[in-house]
């Protein structure tokens, strides 16, 4: 692979926010922490009785997935905005959205990877039957890297704002709207008997379109930033 | 770099370059011309206008009239080339969290290295041997300077594009930009750069530009 190249420079900013992410790990578990604590947050309410919360177990674990994913959104492009990194990504000549698409796959496995091994766990905790457990890993599996595509657009799109937390928030949610209810229709759909996919693969066609879309969003959305 | 260099053509001009933010007009409208081993300083008191004009040289920023010319064609009009043009801003592109060799390494990856220099005498020629392994965010303000210039030391580029490249440094630091700047005249690049203090006198070719504050 030739230094200067495309794929050398996919591959080094792909390694450089993998080496980030582990210099920070401790900072990486707190997507985690935070879907476990919301997760506990239903029987501590709502009662500890199965009946109660298996039918919803899989629906609240999904909403836990999503609010989750927002916590490390704000920082993905804005580190690299305050650090002049993003000014030498622009100029680098490089395309800019295979940049954008490297950075996102970054994410993803520094968040959603750890939320879709940890998501099923947390579900079956709730008393979720295993089979629509395995569903659940699926809708999973296709909806996180669809919430970092997603998100990924959006927070390029507020990083030239000073503070933009709930603003990330207002216009992020409403967006993964559709993931939330594909892969929760999918867990219903298993808990219920019934096929459960129609929904997987109205995720998996969202995440076919969002895969090229997204990282060419972004890098618009970068370009209108910097200057 | 290509060998095939023609020392006439210019490699970066500006043709009735301007910018401005709504009605306020930043710089310009301004014509110029950097040959391969011209030195271009532009002067200017502070919010004349001299970071807006090397972002808008760098292609961070569109103008909002005139053409930037690469060699003789409109630089929009180009496929992008890694090979053109660095930059070094107020901001340096260095990730605290790595070392100033990982910040190398990513660099070198991302827009390639210039043939007979390394990573490792790079950081040893800006004075940084010692600390290739110590993360960015523990050195100094001068030393990320410097982490910034064994950089750009390495860049295969054509043009450097450097706002203030001479603050945050000791004398020494000061001196070693100069001597920067002078080989990459001599390899036939050509540099902008912005400064409040002198470019050493010992640099050939080297032009200055006032930028008036537009009233």
């Amino acid at each position: 692979m030739k230094a200067g190249s495309t794929a050398s420079a996919f591959v080094a900013v792909l390694r450089r926010d993998l080496v980030v992410f582990w210099r920070h790990r401790s900072d990486a578990l707190n997507p985690l922490v935070f879907a476990l604590i919301v997760v506990t947050m239903f029987p501590l309410s709502l009662g500890p009785e199965s009946q109660r919360l298996a039918p919803i177990a899989g629906g609240v674990t999904f909403v836990t997935v999503v609010l989750a994913s927002l916590l490390s959104l704000d920082a993905l492009f804005r580190s690299d905005a305050e650090d002049g990194s993003l000014d030498l990504l622009v100029t680098s000549g490089q395309p800019l959205a295979l940049i954008a698409a490297a950075r996102l796959l970054a994410h993803w496995l520094g968040t959603g990877l750890p939320l879709t091994l940890a998501g099923p766990l947390f579900a079956t905790l709730l008393g979720l039957p295993y089979a629509a457990a395995a569903t659940l890993a699926g809708a999973l599996a296709l909806g996180t890297p669809l919430l970092s595509l997603i998100g990924g657009a959006c927070a390029a799109l507020t990083v030239g704002l000073r503070r933009s937390g709930i603003l990330l928030a207002l216009l992020v949610l409403p967006l993964t709207l559709p993931v939330l209810i594909f892969g929760a229709g999918a867990v219903e759909a298993a808990a219920s008997g019934a096929t459960v996919q129609v929904p997987l693969l109205f995720l998996a066609a969202g995440l076919a379109l969002a895969l090229p879309l997204a990282p060419l969003a972004c890098a618009a959305a970068i370009r209108l930033n910097v200057s | 770099m290509p060998e095939d260099a023609d020392l006439d053509l210019p490699l970066i001009a500006a043709r009735a370059l301007a910018y401005s933010r709504g009605d306020e007009t930043i710089f310009g409208p301004l014509d110029f011309a950097v040959r391969p081993g011209e030195t271009l300083v532009l002067e200017g008191a502070n919010g004349a206008g001299k970071t807006t004009l090397i972002r808008v040289l760098a292609g961070l920023m569109p103008p909002s009239a005139g053409t930037i010319e690469w060699r003789g064609e409109p630089i929009d009009t180009l496929e992008p080339d890694p090979g053109r043009i660095a930059m070094l801003g107020h901001q340096l592109g260095l990730k605290a969290d790595l070392t100033p060799r990982e910040n190398l390494r990513f660099r070198i990856a991302l827009g390639g290295i210039r043939g007979g220099i390394t990573a490792a005498a790079a950081l040893k020629s800006v004075g940084l041997e010692g600390y290739e392994d110590t993360t960015v965010r523990t050195l100094s303000a001068g030393q990320r300077k410097r982490t910034a210039l064994a950089a750009l030391l390495m860049t295969p580029t054509w043009v450097w594009l450097l706002d203030e490249p001479y603050a945050n440094l000791d004398r020494e630091g000061q001196v070693l930009v100069d001597r920067m700047l002078e080989a990459h005249a001599l390899r036939g690049g050509a540099t902008i750069l912005t400064s409040h203090g002198l470019v050493h006198p010992s640099i050939a070719r080297v032009a200055t530009r006032a930028l008036g504050v537009p009233a």
